[in-house]
């Protein structure tokens, strides 16, 4: 069964049509690659995909059943997670608070528990600390924990970031551009990381910078104008000539 | 000597008073980016319940429960009801809309509580305490208005600091679209943070009262004070609300003690003016959030 499908999505803001009947499908521990020209889409279906944008047609389908209007607020349950281009830390919250804002909510007692600070919501309160510095330790930046974001280099806070979208235990990541911004050596460590990721999870991955996506990625749809232009392995999309014509002068290999 | 320390005593209860109005202010414009001017007659509201409890025989602590309760459910209710709509839009909604509230909250005071001057209870003595016999401006009541807006400000510092509701409405005040994406239900921190807000001014409002005359109107003057006092702080900040209510109240009370008591709403204009010119942030400002 697929970890998530999109099938027949069709996008219009006003009159323009941003994305016609793109479809694509992640499979279980599964690292797939959305790419293409600047403008072609990608960051519209990556938005229809974490709920931010609804599509004029077509669904959403996680795990064989269909998503009706997704929210934001509906990823975590349903084992979704989606890091942002922007990052999107809070710069007031420290480093663990930022990453504790995404720890699962399940977990969580109600309102008047911790309103009321009853031994159970300190016990929880314990629970989502733990866990948040455990991933923050599991990508190398625990010792930021009580550090404020704008007083770290890029880098560091694209981990935070990272490990904010992984403290839900998501078993569905969506990726923004997660290379932008990163040195080569940068970039090498983050391929392993996100290799290391299909353990756990599938991934969803928007991302310019190629040598990545061919690394990376087991299968790698190509959006240009709104549509799917071409769909397969890495080697596939590479000798693609709709590809290469998409992409005429710029380097796929 | 004593006049100076009775100034400064009465500056700093006032300041308490102020800071916790101020601090009500600041909690709406975090989450919201609204100026809630209908704090005032918010507040005066709820002490009319209190007073109606009151005068229907019960104990002065029932109606200041339940005050401080009915301004929870006013927030809340105003908040879900009134304010969700213009959330998000151009900011003159806002503006408009609480000026509104303000206007019907007054008009619904005056009919169902009467446009006229009622006395108000005070809990403990408003006889000045005598220290080395001596009588100084600080009474009973005095002490528990600073008592009660410390231990206010104590659990709402611990409510964001130490829960995760706490933590949720932070986020939700930082940036809701990435607190959605990452699960938070922001509608309900909102209400929320409205609700605790509107209790923090009832609580301005019944240490307003207490042992004074109210009337429909009797918080109006209040909303000025207060509004400087969070703009003296820098409208963001909690602490930066505390610390202006603060020096407001004292700055205000050596005006009207040393100066005179005519110049006092004047001369919190001129201090608003002062801030505005040399630190237009407040004194509190932190840096512009970066967007990257």
């Amino acid at each position: 069964m697929t970890e998530l499908e999109l099938s027949g999505i069709t996008v219009r803001f006003g009159g323009l049509t941003a994305l016609q009947d793109v479809g694509l499908a992640v499979g279980p521990h599964q690292v797939h690659g959305v790419i293409g020209p600047n403008g072609a889409g990608k960051t519209t279906l990556f938005n229809v995909a974490c709920g931010f944008v609804q599509p004029d047609s077509g669904h959403v389908v996680r795990r064989g059943e269909r998503v009706e209007r997704l929210r934001p607020r509906d990823l975590p349950g349903l084992g979704m997670a989606r890091t942002l281009q922007g990052l999107g830390l809070f710069d007031r919250m420290t480093v663990l608070d930022n990453v504790m804002v995404g720890a699962d909510h399940h977990a969580r007692s109600g309102f008047l528990g911790s309103l009321l600070a009853l031994p159970r919501a300190g016990a929880d309160e314990r629970a989502l600390r733990d866990r948040a510095l455990r991933v923050l330790d599991d990508l190398g930046v625990a010792s930021y924990a009580d550090r404020f974001p704008p007083s770290l280099p890029y880098p560091i806070r694209k981990r935070v970031a990272l490990a904010r979208a992984l403290v839900s235990e998501p078993d569905l990541l969506l990726l923004d551009e997660p290379a932008s911004g990163l040195s080569a050596g940068e970039m090498d460590e983050l391929g392993d990381l996100v290799r290391a990721l299909t353990a756990r999870m599938s991934v969803l991955l928007v991302e310019h910078h190629m040598d990545l996506v061919m690394r990376v990625c087991d299968e790698i749809t190509v959006l240009d104008f709104g549509k799917v232009i071409a769909h397969g392995t890495p080697d596939e999309v590479r000798n693609d000539p709709a590809v290469l014509a998409a992409y005429l002068g710029e380097d796929v290999h | 000597m004593q006049q100076f320390l009775n100034t400064a005593l009465t500056g700093l209860t006032l300041g308490m008073v102020y800071a916790a109005f101020a601090l009500a202010l600041v909690l709406i414009w975090r989450s919201t980016r609204i100026v809630n001017f209908a704090q005032a007659p918010m507040a005066m509201t709820t002490t009319f319940v209190a007073l109606v409890v009151i005068d229907a025989g019960f104990s002065y602590w029932l109606g200041f429960v339940a005050a401080l309760l009915s301004g929870l459910v006013l927030g809340a209710v105003l908040e879900r009801v009134v304010v969700r709509p213009v959330e998000g839009k151009a900011e003159i909604n806002a503006v408009i809309l609480t000026l509104g509230l303000f206007i019907v909250l007054h008009g619904l005071a005056a009919v169902v509580f009467g446009n006229r001057y009622r006395s108000f209870p005070a809990p403990f003595g408003l006889e000045g305490l005598s220290v080395g016999g001596t009588t100084i401006a600080l009474n009973g009541f005095g002490i528990f208005t600073i008592v009660s807006v410390l231990l206010v400000m104590a659990l709402l510092v611990a409510l964001f600091r130490f829960t995760d509701v706490g933590l949720r409405m932070r986020a939700s005040a930082f940036n809701q679209e990435v607190a959605r994406l990452l699960g938070v239900k922001v509608g309900s921190m909102l209400t929320l943070g409205w609700a605790l807000a509107s209790l923090v001014g009832s609580l301005a409002g019944l240490l307003i009262a207490g042992g004074s005359l109210v009337h429909p109107s009797y918080m109006d003057s209040v909303v000025v004070f207060g509004f400087v006092a969070a703009v003296l702080g820098g409208l963001d900040s909690p602490l930066g609300a505390v610390v202006g209510g603060l020096v407001l109240g004292l700055s205000l009370s050596f005006v009207s003690g040393y100066v005179g008591s005519q110049l006092v709403a004047l001369a919190a204009l001129v201090i608003l003016m002062l801030v505005l010119t040399l630190r237009p942030g407040g004194l509190f400002a932190q840096a512009p959030e970066r967007r990257v």
